[in-house]
């Protein structure tokens, strides 16, 4: 495809990082801070944080900095580093493609180039889930907003969605969308959830809803949309095991917003583009221990590769990307082979990376796919057991995390990951 | 103040703009006068966005010789107005002896109609055309094609508008009466008075109400809704062609069926269930279930993550449930109510053959009023029938250095940039709704269904064109989007 684009010369850029948000910020940094003098992260919006910059509640960084910071706070400290590193930045900037070869075509105000890089890094993060993907029937009015959507034009834009609020969906932003707007004078009805389980942090179920006397209706969704100019209302119902809405138990409940809050969708169109192997389980790539894709040269991390429940860990797992994007540049590659796959077993939804080495230490990130209480996670290499974590509470909306040593993965070859 | 015109058409689909354009090439005073806010909004944006090539009707039928006509007229109609379309015919499969013989009666009707290139094909040529399409015979019909509805509306009713045809937007027609000496008095909901020599009645769903405000009471509208799924378009290039189950006999519609789009999207529907209210464009569960099932049917690389949206479109039918199939058109110069062109029942294939139509009701009010030829008539409507997003690589370029907000992406999903936003929100119509940029630009009918766009069209509508958290309406003056501020502003936006 790249055959009648050549008239367009390529500049030559060593490490270019797509996405400055927090995943893409933390790789830059760490592409700068291992040797990389070369490193480019190019921006969509008109500054540097990504969604953080719309986080304003408070809970960032508890890991990484012992405090509880607000989304731009948590951003800040990252692009100040980035700032004093003096790496490169192109904000108001979107890559139109990406090809397997690394060339990238460029658009921002003024210009349309082509870049060809040496390793480049997929920061892009996620989307929201919408109506549409979840098939919720009805009119189509206004006043249905994704809860993203809904906290941009709240705390970017100054403007109000709606007075009277219904949230389908349990994950964090609707959460914490359901605090803000109550905080801002709407009444916040209900909280639904489909699952039997909450799919948000249980400290935002506390400080968000139980704090405010916002019920949670666990069991039950959305089962019909009214309204033919703006939203009057919406129908209810619980749902039965095999999650379909009982007719019976149908109610209607009046509202002019509906707010969704239903799942998190990896931004990856630029990744299928470039050919890269996909995980359909994370809607991520497919990776090796050092955050390689299946195209050489193309590294992954963030909620592009899976969705994360604290930016903590898009941090940490962002650095070590940019440190192996800076290493292939300079080594050629530092992709060493990768022979012991890594599979969700009994219990575990999926786990990352794929793939690992045996020749470095790895932190496998993985989430389990039903709440549990007082379990253990077991790593077994074709059936022994090479690691156990013993978790009082285990939750799919938590990711786990588990440290191998090198010389535990070492000489392994296939590793399972269950819940006992 | 009442505003005199030698023509007012009532309803601005695609047949009333079709109606306006052809109109629009002679020296008469024509308006048009649309209860949306927008041109096109009613069935001409929600239907499966295909021309038919005119096999499936009665030979002299007005459906038949005016979608045959319709269909040979859009390659220059859409050259003209910068339409997109995709001829990439179409498939009309058989699964068992008894669809042979209807696809052996359709080529017969079809060339009986005077549809070019009608041809009945075995597997291997079918499997040629769509690898993986089953079926034991196929009538190929090349003619078959793909447009954007909405983009044929808007531009029949630009260049209608550039060629001096007045569009009364959000005006409802709720009365008519009859002028001593000839002529028409109409009146409108919010009060607008105008008269004409001529009506034209292109009310779509509407079509009998407005007939009976001029006292003709002959008609009933059954409206009979289709749901439709619409797919990512991850999928893009699975359809070579339109695939088409052999219609069934008296069935509403031509069975649920895959129809690409211009834009790379996958439809799947129309589903077919009669109503009462022919406003009510909501989706049901038992029928989107049904859809999603016949979908992976026909396409087993359907994942749930390409469902990207619902819509509803109501086909304006004359015949009721207990009776189903379809009635010919209604295209009548009443010679019992005068100066009333009445036109009932315009659903498929009304899309394809409204440029017919236009010719045919031209006719109509020739014999009224004199038509004259407009020595200034402009065909040409400026732009391009492409996205900035479908353009290669050097051009994109020099747009962008000529002019920097083609640079700007605000729809990410479809790739759309400011400039295309900005040119949405200046539409010629003076159309100022979501959907109305929508329809015109594209953003936010991609995956994140404007999720990331919307906030960022906001902005520049506040930022640029001064608009306030009030003045933002998605469809209708009854869909605001917002209802004010977070806190009062205080000297501009909170950035």
């Amino acid at each position: 495809m790249n055959g009648a684009k050549q008239s367009i010369p390529a500049v030559h850029r060593d490490v270019v990082v797509i996405g400055g948000g927090p995943a893409g910020l933390a790789a830059a940094i760490a592409a700068k801070e291992a040797g990389c003098g070369d490193v480019l992260l190019i921006e969509r919006d008109r500054i540097l944080g990504g969604i953080l910059n719309q986080c304003i509640h408070d809970g960032f960084g508890l890991h990484t900095f012992k405090e509880a910071l607000s989304g731009p706070e948590y951003a800040a400290r990252f692009i100040d580093r980035f700032r004093e590193l003096g790496i490169a930045a192109m904000e108001e900037t979107i890559v139109l493609s990406l090809s397997s070869d690394r060339v990238l075509e460029v658009s921002t105000r003024g210009t349309f180039q082509r870049i060809e890089a040496g390793a480049v890094i997929l920061a892009m993060g996620c989307r929201e889930r919408t109506r549409g993907a979840i098939s919720i029937p009805g009119h189509r009015p206004s006043g249905v907003y994704t809860a993203g959507a809904a906290q941009n034009f709240m705390n970017l834009e100054n403007i109000m969605v709606g007075k009277k609020v219904c949230i389908l969906g349990s994950g964090d932003i609707g959460l914490i969308m359901a605090r803000r707007m109550t905080l801002e004078g709407a009444k916040v009805e209900a909280v639904f959830e489909i699952l039997p389980y909450s799919s948000g942090l249980p400290r935002n179920i506390q400080q968000c809803l139980n704090d405010y006397g916002i019920p949670l209706h666990l069991n039950t969704t959305v089962t019909d949309i009214v309204g033919k100019g703006r939203l009057e209302g919406i129908r209810v119902a619980q749902v039965g095991e095999d999650r379909s809405p009982i007719p019976e138990t149908e109610r209607y409940i009046p509202c002019d917003t509906l707010l969704l809050s239903v799942g998190l969708i990896p931004e990856n169109e630029l990744t299928r583009d470039a050919g890269v192997e996909m995980d359909p389980v994370t809607g991520g790539a497919v990776v090796d221990d050092s955050f390689m894709t299946s195209v050489p040269g193309i590294f992954a991390c963030g909620n592009v590769l899976h969705v994360h429940d604290l930016v903590d860990w898009v941090s940490v797992e962002a650095a070590e990307a940019g440190k192996y994007a800076a290493c292939f540049v300079r080594e050629g590659s530092c992709a060493l082979p990768s022979p012991i796959g890594v599979k969700p077993g009994s219990g575990v939804r999926y786990t990352l990376p794929q793939s690992v080495s045996g020749e470095r230490d790895v932190t496998l990130s993985l989430r389990v796919s039903a709440p549990w209480r007082d379990r253990c996670v077991v790593v077994k290499d074709e059936g022994r057991e090479i690691a156990r974590k013993r978790e009082m509470r285990l939750h799919p909306a938590e990711m786990i995390r588990i440290d191998l040593k090198k010389e535990t993965v070492s000489g392994c070859s296939s590793l399972e990951v269950t819940v006992e | 103040m009442v505003q005199e015109y030698d023509v007012l058409v009532i309803g601005g689909g695609v047949v009333g703009c079709a109606i306006a354009r052809e109109l629009s090439k002679f020296r008469v005073r024509t308006a048009v006068v649309e209860k949306e806010m927008d041109v096109g909004l009613g069935t001409s944006c929600r239907n499966s966005g295909v021309l038919h090539a005119g096999f499936n009707y009665a030979p002299g039928t007005l459906r038949a010789i005016l979608d045959v006509k319709g269909n040979q007229m859009m390659d220059d109609l859409c050259r003209d107005l910068k339409v997109k379309i995709k001829r990439i015919g179409k498939l009309t499969v058989a699964l068992d002896d008894e669809d042979e013989a209807t696809l052996q009666r359709l080529k017969e009707q079809g060339e009986a109609n005077g549809v070019p290139g009608l041809e009945l094909i075995g597997r291997e040529r079918m499997q040629q055309i769509q690898p993986g399409v089953e079926g034991t015979l196929a009538l190929h019909s090349p003619t078959s094609s793909i447009i954007s509805p909405y983009g044929l509306t808007i531009g029949l009713a630009e260049n209608a508008l550039a060629n001096g045809v007045n569009f009364h937007l959000g005006q409802r027609v709720t009365s008519l009466s009859p002028l001593a000496g000839g002529g028409w008095s109409v009146g409108t909901g919010s009060g607008e008075t105008f008269t004409a020599k001529v009506l034209v009645n292109a009310a779509g769903l509407f079509s009998a109400e407005v007939c009976r405000m001029a006292g003709i009471t002959d008609y009933v509208i059954y409206p009979c809704r289709g749901e439709y799924y619409v797919l990512d378009r991850r999928l893009d290039g699975t359809l070579k062609a339109l695939i088409y189950p052999a219609p069934k006999k008296n069935a509403p519609g031509l069975g649920i069926h895959l129809t690409p789009t211009v834009d790379g999207n996958i439809l799947i529907g129309p589903s077919a269930e009669y109503l009462n209210d022919p406003e009510d464009h909501g989706c049901t569960s038992d029928v989107m279930k049904e859809l999603r099932r016949e979908g992976r049917e026909l396409l087993p690389e359907i994942r749930m993550t390409d469902y990207i949206r619902n819509f509803a479109g109501i086909r304006p039918k004359q015949t009721p449930p207990e009776v189903g199939g379809n009635k010919d058109f209604v295209i009548e110069d009443r010679k019992d109510v005068l100066g009333f062109i009445n036109l009932v029942g315009i659903e498929s294939p009304g899309l394809t053959s409204a440029p017919a139509i236009a010719g045919m009701v031209r006719e109509m009010v020739g014999k009224h009023i004199p038509l004259l030829p407009d020595p200034s008539f402009n065909p040409v409507r400026p732009g391009s029938p492409l996205f900035f997003s479908e353009l290669p690589a050097e051009e994109k370029a020099a747009l962008i250095a000529d002019n920097p907000n083609y640079g700007e992406i605000i729809c990410r999903c479809e790739k759309i940039t400011k400039q295309e936003i900005l040119d949405a929100i200046s539409n010629p119509l003076g159309a100022r709704t979501l959907v109305s940029i929508k329809y015109r630009a594209r953003a936010s009918m991609g995956r994140c269904q404007g999720g990331f766009c919307v906030p960022r069209i906001t902005r520049i509508l506040r930022d640029e064109f001064g608009w306030k958290p009030q003045d933002f309406l998605k469809r209708s003056a009854g869909s605001p989007l917002f209802v004010g501020n977070v806190r009062p502003e205080k000297g501009g936006a909170v950035r």
